[in-house]
């Protein structure tokens, strides 16, 4: 615990709550309304404009960490620098691309004294975009077959095989419905230099989309699940109006991924129903979603469970929620001074 | 005839099947059937209701509400085989 009027000083990253945004602010927003003032938060973050630095009233503090391609060592000793300031109690990453960072570094945070609740290496990757379809196949869920692309005569074999449109996606994040054997291409070479190779080759399931928030206590249960069905959908894909439903099939999909992995800490399911009611699983993402305070406001604050069971304090499993929770997101310009972007932008605090 | 399970209605005449995510609009008219239908009241019963408190004639309302029923089941609102369509 630290030295001062807070109980508890948790460090979120994921602060870009912009139009593809990171769960970070949302995470916040949940933890501030279950843990109210008791709970400090550090910020983390990656670059100068990720709104999250500069909303105050949600961010104690943030400090700006570096890239997952720096690796651990860089990570470890800057956080090991914002510990000494602030006296982390915990952390929670809200990217994909850190997370393989942060799980390898949790036992040194733990020996700091700093919690994390995160999936094994092993449970990582077993839900990898890159590894998913094998994932389905061996486990009895419906996953979309798919392809790797490495070149381009991958993917005109796989547009051979899977046909138009296709689903070309990265590695870490991007998806573009593609309707031609030249927008695939754009989208193949635009996804790989963004994210790296392979890229994947998806075969387009047309149906409704709903995503899943879960909350695994990695031995094969789920403490929570909130399904949302998505009712505005940007052109990145993400919802940006969403309504929570109540459907046993998404509850026992949900539970039969938690028995099948024994997944540790948060995740969202991206699932489609088709016209016959089976339902894909699209992408399985290891952290809470960016509409996750969507399932704090249903009834089932994911945030702080997930702070509970890293403090080691009993969490029984919700068994409700308010079914028909509508979300809206909205734009809102938020001003502040430049000094303020000048500074964490020259110093990497703020 | 049976609505599914938790389909909520409004007196406005607004329908949200929680199980789907699905909403609807529906009129004065169709608020006041839903609310018939979820009280359990039976198709003929509603239909008598109707007749007596509008003008129009049975063989029309037979036509209105075939094509009602047919509203609701392409909207997946009913239980199933809960109605035959006699």
């Amino acid at each position: 615990m630290t030295a001062n009027k807070y109980d508890l000083c948790i460090g979120v990253t994921g602060l870009n709550a912009n139009d593809n945004p990171g769960p970070g602010v949302a995470v916040i927003r949940a933890l501030k309304e279950g843990l109210g003032i008791s709970v400090k938060i550090i910020g983390l973050s990656y670059e100068s404009l990720e709104p999250g630095v500069y909303m105050h009233y949600l961010v104690n503090k943030t400090y700006q960490v570096p890239y997952p391609t720096a690796g651990t060592e860089s990570l470890i000793e800057r956080i090991r620098h914002i510990h000494k300031k602030e006296g982390l109690n915990m952390i929670i990453p809200n990217f994909d691309a850190e997370l393989f960072n942060f799980i390898k570094i949790a036992p040194l945070l733990k020996k700091m004294g700093i919690k994390t609740l995160l999936p094994s290496i092993e449970q990582l990757l077993i839900r990898d975009k890159v590894n998913l379809a094998e994932f389905g196949r061996q486990n009895n869920f419906d996953v979309p077959a798919d392809h790797k692309l490495l070149t381009e005569a991958d993917l005109k074999t796989a547009a051979e095989e899977l046909n138009f449109p296709l689903v070309i996606k990265g590695k870490f994040y991007g998806a573009t419905v593609a309707y031609t054997l030249n927008a695939a291409l754009n989208a193949f070479h635009e996804v790989g230099a963004a994210w790296g190779y392979p890229v994947i080759a998806q075969k387009y399931i047309k149906g409704t989309e709903i995503n899943i928030a879960g909350l695994g206590n990695g031995k094969g249960n789920n403490i929570s699940i909130v399904p949302m069905r998505k009712l505005y959908i940007t052109d990145k894909g993400k919802a940006w109006a969403g309504v929570t439903i109540e459907d046993p099939a998404l509850m026992k999909l949900a539970n039969s991924f938690a028995k099948a992995t024994n997944w540790n800490g948060p995740y969202e399911m991206e699932v489609i129903k088709d016209s016959e009611d089976r339902l894909f699983i699209l992408e399985i993402n290891p952290r809470f979603p960016a509409w996750i305070y969507l399932a704090a406001a249903a009834g089932q604050n994911q945030p702080v469970s997930l702070v509970k069971m890293a403090m080691d304090e009993e969490v029984i499993p919700f068994n409700e929620y308010h079914a028909g929770k509508l979300f809206i997101r909205h734009s809102w310009d938020h001003v502040v001074d430049i000094s303020e972007f000048q500074q964490f932008s020259a110093f990497g605090e703020l | 005839m049976k609505l599914k399970k938790n389909i909520a209605t409004s007196e406005s005449g607004f329908i949200f099947n929680p199980a789907t995510g699905d909403s609807f609009s529906g009129n004065a008219m169709a608020s006041y059937i839903l609310l018939a239908i979820k009280n359990g009241e039976d198709e003929a019963s509603i239909k008598q209701n109707i007749l007596q408190k509008y003008e129009v004639g049975p063989e029309q309302l037979d036509r209105d509400w075939e094509d009602w029923i047919v509203q609701l089941k392409e909207a997946n609102l009913l239980e199933l085989g809960t109605y035959d369509g006699k």
